[in-house]
């Protein structure tokens, strides 16, 4: 009996196999997982299309073991790809995706900013993806904050020195750290150190990693981490210990504070990140649309990236889920009021005059995950653990040197540029 | 099973003394239970709220109906039906046999059976992701519920083999002897004595392998694409969202297992062995 | 009787060693030669990038810590749910059902109930603050608690994972002949005698199966650190992880997970040694 209940099983599981197995252009994002944002795209972004598209979503660990496992057999399932800069440029590094030259010249002569259409190159000669998104980093802070303010600071022209003495202020007053950032272990904390830190205090990433510049920096942020909520270490989403009030100031992805703006726009602000001696750091946040080598539908996913990266589309998007166009697009006035505050915070950041432009990493291949790692690991080592300054930035200095020579990776802005390897200076 | 029950000869202070400690690990297990549930109902403002309260405070239903609402939630718990059906067969099929050997028999190698099946607990499956995924997609079982039991059933098979070595060594060796004198051959003895005695504990064995399969997130997040099971497909979701969505999530993928465990609670504890006689 | 037949048990056997050669052997195979090469040659590299790292030695102290204070808890508490069952008669079913539920529970769901309880705004803070005993939000989860953190972590493993315990403790019992104690206690045995005399020999094969399973899963713990401390409190498998998922270092996380593998192993054989059972009733 348990037999003929196998052999039935096995039938019917072949059966569920079977049924969607007509062709369908899968599109696999590690963006926009949330169960409400998912629903938008399949429900409202991608509803404009002729042929039917299967929006699956997954978390990028998974992401990269499926990518490597499809392309170590050699057999397809997935014909489009969305995500980060930093997760398709490991893919990249092993010739995993088709080159989409023609869609970025379409794209450049429609008006999409040639610096932002070179990063989806990867530090290579063709057009590894197609910029889908972008969003940026910011402060949030609850209005009950701005009490605290210290006299004359401008929150849109917030520094680094009125950042620390804002937070001693609500730490004396309140008994509580009132600042927090994402440093857990899913947080973007790395993507702080170099897009924000390091080029507000030394105005580079790779090449004054260990300078004088850099030693002063941590020095101060050790003063800052001082009115840090110690729980920084445990937050992943900055919105969670926003809304829970356990954190009034914080800095986030802005996808990641969306929650907490969207659910009460009256109740925060969101601002610029803070600037440093050498000016205000900022980096921004680029999705991207790539094409898997052997995807079984290549023409279906051309389509569906001419759709989303429309100027209507991109509005959509927007609108729905919170990231900004990378195409010459007008957000309408009508907007929800928390992605509005947004886009205003990313509009702020961006035409700050004193802004400094930190790209993200290119040409790092498979090894962006090692990069990041040095910036935590010197964070551990000097805020957490208390280790002498100057030891610990030669230590990583050495580990970032070996990997930059290992990569070959050529220095990016604000880094001067390079010929050979990024030189740790 | 309620031969261990005895009448109530002790003093009246030892029974308060027991009933509190009951009550005490029942509260120890149930109240954090309460809390995932108050989080997952409390919508929200329900899960931010300072200091909190432990009653319900503004009930809501949505992040629920949401899920149900999703496209595809009703193919995944299919999916996950499906695997943990694959799961439960395959691991009895295969568990169950391993069992009785390792409770009948003494032989070579018998230690280094029980490291090998043990040592698929402790191996971090995740980390062997990678080279599971691409056999499957050179033979074919990628993106296939089978395929996903298939792994389940790796994970589940140390428990079956543990746990049904356990039941056969409940079961009377002199039952099984007594009926080959009387003529029947082995296949005959174990399918008409043995078998009916083992049963209940087969059950429990099929929940362990329920449970685990039901449970499983990253293989299945990983060998699937279109066939999700509703685990794979509902952390993947939720990983980013909202947290009442995560706590009515959390609850949702509860429930399953926990009736699932209430309609075999009967046979759950004859696991190791039918009882005392 | 037991050898007449030696081929029997071969043949029983053989279905689980094919399936398991197959879909775990192979694997595991490429994932210890990936762990000791690197570039197709064998080498020392991933293992040397291992110990070298930050988190190398905090982690192995940490899983170690965790296994020892968990493990003992869980079998003390499953003995005594199987001791105070035994004495229930009607009810019994429905409080061994009640005590079962954690093991139908996801490692997310876990993580997120304890953390529900115990971050700065939960349910721990709530109970003392509106007792009095606190004036305001308490850390129990940073990293500059370490020590409630343990403890915090501890709790909710022990909440997690002590109903596999209880369930292989409480069939052990269910096995043990009442006629003995009730022998012991005409000869006047007091309740600490027969438990340790008569119970606690009786149940060893169950108690073994319960040691090695749970020890095994103790050094595997991941999810729930992960949801409670963050980075604040690395274990193995969780470096393990962020080796392969957050550094993309396939090398080095395969390095990991055959230390903890060969930890687990050694585990086990400790155990099989030192529990030692009657072989005919070895589990």
């Amino acid at each position: 009996m348990k037999r003929s209940l196998l052999i039935g099983l096995l039938a019917a599981s072949g059966f569920f196999a079977g049924a969607a197995a007509q062709a369908e252009t899968i599109f696999l994002s590690t963006q926009l997982r949330p169960i409400e944002e998912a629903t938008a795209v399949r429900n409202v972004i991608l509803k404009g299309l002729a042929a039917p598209v299967e929006y699956v979503v997954e978390e990028p660990p998974q992401f990269a073991v499926r990518m490597e496992a499809e392309r170590q057999a050699g057999t397809h399932t997935i014909s489009l790809v969305g995500a980060l800069h930093g997760e398709l440029s490991p893919i990249a590094a092993k010739n995993g995706f088709v080159p989409l030259d023609d869609l970025a010249k379409q794209l450049a002569d429609n008006g999409m900013p040639k610096g932002l259409l070179d990063l989806g190159k990867l530090g290579k000669d063709t057009q590894q993806y197609i910029p889908w998104m972008q969003a940026t980093y910011v402060m949030a802070a609850n209005k009950q904050a701005l009490q605290y303010l210290p006299a004359g600071a401008d929150i849109n022209k917030l520094t680094y020195d009125q950042l620390i003495e804002w937070g001693q202020k609500m730490q004396s007053e309140t008994g509580q750290p009132r600042i927090g950032f994402p440093a857990g272990p899913k947080g973007l904390m790395a993507r702080y150190f170099q897009g924000y830190f390091y080029p507000s205090f030394t105005g580079g990433v790779v090449r004054p990693f260990k300078s004088a510049d850099a030693a002063k920096g941590w020095e101060s942020f050790k003063k800052l981490w001082a009115v840090v909520n110690p729980n920084s270490t445990n937050y992943n989403f900055m919105q969670e210990p926003l809304l829970a009030d356990e954190v009034w100031v914080a800095w986030d992805h802005i996808a990641r504070l969306k929650e907490a703006v969207a659910s009460q726009p009256d109740q925060y602000v969101i601002f610029p990140a803070p600037a440093g001696p050498k000016g205000r750091g900022y980096m921004p946040v680029v999705a991207g649309l790539a094409i898997p080598q052997g995807a079984p539908d290549e023409a279906g996913a051309k389509g569906v990236i001419e759709h989303l990266v429309k100027p209507e589309t991109q509005i959509l998007t927007a609108q729905n889920v919170g990231f900004f166009p990378t195409v010459d697009a007008k957000l309408p006035s009508d907007i929800e009021p928390g992605i509005a505050m947004l886009a205003a915070g990313v509009q702020a950041t961006q035409q700050a005059p004193d802004a400094v432009i930190s790209l993200l990493p290119v040409g790092l291949g498979d090894r962006g995950g090692e990069f990041n790692k040095v910036y935590m690991d010197t964070f551990q080592r000097i805020v957490l653990r208390g280790e002498p300054v100057t030891d610990v930035l030669n230590d990583q200095a050495a580990s970032l040197g070996k990997l930059m020579g290992d990569t070959g990776a050529a220095c990016w802005a604000p880094d001067a540029p390079s010929q050979a390897p990024c030189p740790v200076e | 099973m309620s031969t261990a029950a005895r009448p109530s000869s002790f003093g009246s202070a030892r029974a308060v003394l027991l009933w509190s400690g009951i009550a005490v690990l029942c509260a120890w297990v149930l109240v954090p239970i309460y809390l995932v549930a108050l989080g997952a109902f409390g919508g929200r403002t329900g899960v931010y709220q300072w200091p909190k309260t432990i009653f319900p405070a503004g009930i809501s239903f949505e992040p629920f109906l949401l899920f149900l609402k999703t496209e595809g939630v009703a193919g995944a718990f299919m999916n996950s039906l499906g695997a943990a059906a694959v799961t439960v067969i395959l691991s009895v099929l295969i568990g169950a046999p391993a069992g009785y050997a390792l409770a009948r028999y003494n032989f070579r190698g018998k230690d280094g059976y029980r490291l090998l099946v043990l040592l698929t607990r402790a191996f971090p499956l995740a980390i062997l992701a990678l080279p599971l995924t691409v056999s499957f997609i050179r033979i074919g079982l990628y993106d296939t519920v089978i395929g996903v039991g298939l792994v389940h059933t790796v994970l589940a098979l140390p428990f079956a083999a543990l746990v049904t070595q356990g039941i056969f060594l409940g079961v009377p060796r002199e039952l099984e002897e007594a009926a080959w004198v009387f003529g029947c051959s082995r296949p005959q003895a174990f399918f008409r004595i043995v078998a009916p005695l083992a049963l209940p504990g087969l059950a429990a064995t099929a929940v362990f392998a329920f449970v685990i399969s039901w449970n499983e997130v990253f293989a299945a997040s990983v060998l699937t694409v279109r066939h999700r099971t509703l685990t794979a497909y509902l952390l993947t979701v939720l990983a980013e969202s909202p947290l009442h969505y995560r706590f009515a999530g959390g609850l949702l993928l509860i429930l399953p297992s926990v009736i699932f465990i209430f309609a075999v609670r009967r046979y759950l504890f004859a696991i190791w062995g039918i009882s005392s006689k | 009787m037991q050898n007449d037949k030696s081929w029997i048990p071969y043949l029983l056997i053989a279905p689980s060693v094919i399936f398991l050669a197959l879909l775990f052997l192979l694997p595991l195979v490429q994932t210890i030669w990936l762990a000791i090469s690197e570039g197709g040659v064998p080498s020392l590299a991933n293992l040397q990038t291992m110990a070298g790292d930050l988190n190398f030695r905090l982690a192995i102290r940490n899983t170690f810590l965790l296994t020892l204070a968990v493990v003992p808890i869980q079998i003390m508490i499953a003995l005594a749910m199987g001791s105070m069952v035994a004495k229930v008669g009607a009810g019994r079913e429905t409080i061994l059902w009640i005590w079962t539920i954690p093991l139908g529970i996801s490692d997310l769901a876990a993580g997120l109930v304890w953390l529900s309880i115990l971050q700065n705004s939960g349910y721990l803070n709530s109970l003392l603050f509106s007792a009095g005993l606190i004036e305001r939000q308490a850390n129990w989860l940073s990293y500059q608690t370490p020590v409630a953190l343990f403890f915090a972590i501890a709790i909710a493993e022990i909440w997690r994972g002590t109903a596999i315990v209880m369930v292989i403790i409480v069939a052990g019992l269910n096995q043990v002949p009442k006629e003995y104690r009730e022998a012991a206690e005409v000869f006047g045995a007091g309740r600490w005698t027969r438990f340790f005399r008569i119970t606690l020999p009786l149940i060893k094969p169950a108690l073994q199966s319960a040691l090695i399973l749970r020890t095994v899963l103790a050094f595997e713990v991941f999810a729930v650190v992960y949801a409670l401390g963050g980075s604040n409190m690395p274990v193995l498998v969780g470096e393990a992880y962020t080796w392969q998922n957050q550094n993309q270092n396939y090398g080095v996380a395969a390095a990991y997970a055959v230390l903890i593998m060969v930890i687990s192993l050694a585990a086990t054989l400790v155990y099989l040694k030192a529990v030692k059972v009657d072989p005919e009733r070895l589990p």
